[in-house]
């Protein structure tokens, strides 16, 4: 098992090398594109091309305009924007982060959670009355797009309601859990809600087809055979053998959640995470921060697959197997 | 000790009612092996899991009668039944690869079994379990014990699946088809194993298998079952060596022998009966040669010493036929 997991964080490496080596490609070595001209931004007088063109060592060799790209962007620190100038990208990033995390995390157990018992639920009451009900709820959840939903949840919590009911709610925005844990919590639980009500869905639905599956297997009718009870057979053996197909998709929507695909979210509570950051960046063509922003969103997307891969093997003794 | 008496299995399909089991009556003797053989589809192994309530299709309908030490347990409670599966009766299935849960450890699946039923603590249970696969003849017990099923070959599978139908001490073990996934040399070597425990634990068996080989290696007495019904039931010596059913004539004549030569191996002509419309009369005559005008009523099991069959053919007619075709003997 250690020996999986060292293997699997070396090549986890390895490939978060090559992301930023193609990364680094595809915006300094493109053929035809001047890239002192992109990073500069639309209205760059010739002494800003000239200052980008010597910071980022643009007429010499590629393997050192790599290394300097690395340099400025993980050791120093210092990557500048020229678009909004003076701000640096990587505090951009540090402060966007968190913000990302705390909502992709506080929605991601609420998802888990929720997903896991609606999916056990249903499975277990098959054909009554309840499975058909969780169903059309996980379906109705899915279909429901996040932004739709954020601006419904909003239009009821900050206006209509808003002097009842939802008193409690505070404005949109964004709270440290270092300065107010409390108020971090009420400010993300409507976009933790919104964000997992999607995946809850989708989970649940995945996991009741899953467990339905597992409890035709042969193993199922020994456990039966061994006189289990019914409760300890769906829970010891069939949902933990299901798990493991929902652990590697937790894995991809993880990722990719924290990578930046949360934006409609964030956008429609006006949290300042990453995928905000990325997206005025896209608007802005602001170079240097869509770089920090995909570096950035490739290692946690790097991160989550490592850790869900050696989750798996925890789950699953047959992947331990080192080939 | 086992008594099974008039047991029917219908299944509700969009097609019709699928009869699977129509009318099983057997017993099971103190530490008698009994064979249960047929064909596939022929409702050896449905008639054996509706007993154990392992037939959870909320469209099957069960009837009948099964005492087990003259306790009823057919229609009982899941929780009743619980207790008897996996304690009392014990269960060896057909495909080692896939009965065992791929997640768990062997022992933790053993001791699992011997928890359900014993106040063990987890390592007396553990103990247990290494000692159960030194019996079955697992090498290194003690570290295979941590290893997980996909660890273990087909046959040291059987050998684990064996192991944990014994744990605790059953009286009654039902195989279902145990060596029909496995390779000739292993086959031999798990109903060698079985016959050893059956007459160490000295507990009943009934075993389940389309393999006349098997029976004849392994049974006291044998139940030939075709298209959900018993064609003949009879001590293993006579069945094998004095058949009386037409079916059981064309299933000992389908094994091939060695040392005989022939182009092709024989057959009983035509395809088992779809359990969608068994007829109402005998259900092999169809494909039966004697087939005569009475067929067309089902006949009813009759026969004396135990050894009896359900056919309309009469003594006389049954003595011509064999002499003329000169089969059946071995």
């Amino acid at each position: 098992m250690t020996t999986y997991i060292i293997r699997r964080l070396i090549s986890a490496v390895l490939v978060l090398f090559s992301i930023s080596v193609m990364v680094f490609l595809i915006f300094f070595a493109t053929p035809g594109v001047n890239p002192a001209a992109r990073i500069a931004g639309r209205s760059a007088t010739p002494q800003i091309l000239a200052q980008v063109s010597k910071e980022f060592g643009l007429n010499r060799p590629l393997p050192i305009r790599y290394a300097l790209m690395m340099y400025h962007l993980f050791i120093k620190q210092d990557l500048t924007s020229y678009v909004n100038i003076g701000d640096k990208v990587v505090p951009q990033i540090t402060a966007a982060a968190p913000v990302t995390l705390s909502l992709i995390l506080g929605a991601a157990i609420i998802w888990m959670f929720v997903g896991v018992l609606g999916g056990l639920i249903a499975a277990a009451n098959r054909g009554k009355f309840i499975d058909p009900l969780i169903m059309f709820f996980g379906i109705a959840a899915v279909s429901v797009p996040a932004y739709w939903l954020g601006e419904v949840v909003n239009y009821f919590t900050q206006d209509r309601l808003h002097t009842s009911v939802f008193s409690w709610v505070p404005a949109l925005g964004y709270v440290s859990p270092t300065t107010n844990p409390w108020q971090w919590a009420v400010h993300l639980f409507f976009p933790w809600i919104t964000l997992a009500a999607l995946y809850a869905g989708i989970y649940a639905r995945v996991l009741r087809g899953e467990l339905i599956n597992a409890m035709n297997e042969d193993y199922v009718r020994t456990a039966r055979a061994k006189g289990l009870s019914e409760r300890r057979i769906l829970l010891r053996h069939a949902l933990r053998c299901s798990l493991i197909s929902i652990v590697s998709l937790f894995g991809l929507d993880f990722g990719a959640l924290i990578g930046g695909a949360a934006l409609l979210v964030e956008v429609v509570f006006g949290l300042p995470g990453v995928g905000l950051l990325t997206y005025n960046s896209l608007l802005n063509l602001d170079l240097p921060v869509i770089m920090g922003c995909v570096m950035y969103g490739a290692f946690f997307v790097v991160l989550a697959s490592a850790v869900v891969d050696v989750l798996y093997a925890y789950l699953d003794p047959r992947v331990r197997v080192v080939r | 000790m086992l008594s099974v008496h008039d047991l029917k299995v219908s299944f509700a399909t969009r097609q019709g009612e699928v009869r699977a089991v129509d009318g099983l009556s057997l017993e099971v003797g103190q530490r008698e092996v009994l064979g249960i053989v047929g064909e596939s589809g022929s409702g050896k192994s449905v008639a054996m899991y509706s007993m154990l309530g392992l037939v959870r299709d909320a469209n099957a309908s069960i009837t009948g009668s099964v005492r087990f030490e003259g306790k009823e347990i057919l229609g009982l409670a899941d929780k009743d039944m619980q207790s008897i599966r996996g304690g009392d009766i014990g269960m060896i299935f057909q495909d080692p690869m896939t009965a065992l849960t791929p997640v768990y450890t062997v022992g933790w699946q053993i001791v699992e079994q011997i928890r359900a039923h014993t106040d063990m603590t987890k390592p007396q249970a553990k103990e247990r379990a290494i000692e159960l696969l030194a019996e079955v003849g697992i090498p290194d017990p003690r570290t295979r014990v941590n290893h997980y099923p996909h660890e273990f070959s087909g046959g040291m599978r059987q050998r684990v699946v064996i192991a944990m139908a014994l744990s605790c001490n059953p009286k009654l073990l039902i195989a279902d088809e145990p060596t029909t996934a496995l390779d000739v040399t292993t086959q031999a070597q798990i109903l060698s194993l079985m016959s050893r425990l059956q007459e160490t634990h000295g507990s009943s068996i009934v075993i389940i298998t389309h393999d006349m080989g098997v029976i004849a290696e392994m049974a006291h007495r044998v139940v030939v079952m075709y298209a959900g019904r018993p064609a003949e039931i009879g001590p293993e010596i006579d069945v094998v060596r004095s058949p009386r059913h037409p079916y059981t004539w064309g299933l000992l004549g389908a094994v091939p022998r060695a040392g005989t030569r022939s182009q092709r191996l024989a057959t009983i002509p035509g395809n088992a009966i779809s359990p969608l419309d068994v007829p109402v009369g005998c259900a092999f005559a169809p494909r039966c040669e004697y087939r005569m005008a009475i067929c067309v009523e089902r006949p009813l099991m009759k026969g004396a010493d135990g050894h009896q069959d359900a056919c309309w053919l009469s003594d006389e007619q049954r003595i011509t036929i064999r002499s003329s075709v000169g089969r059946g003997t071995s």
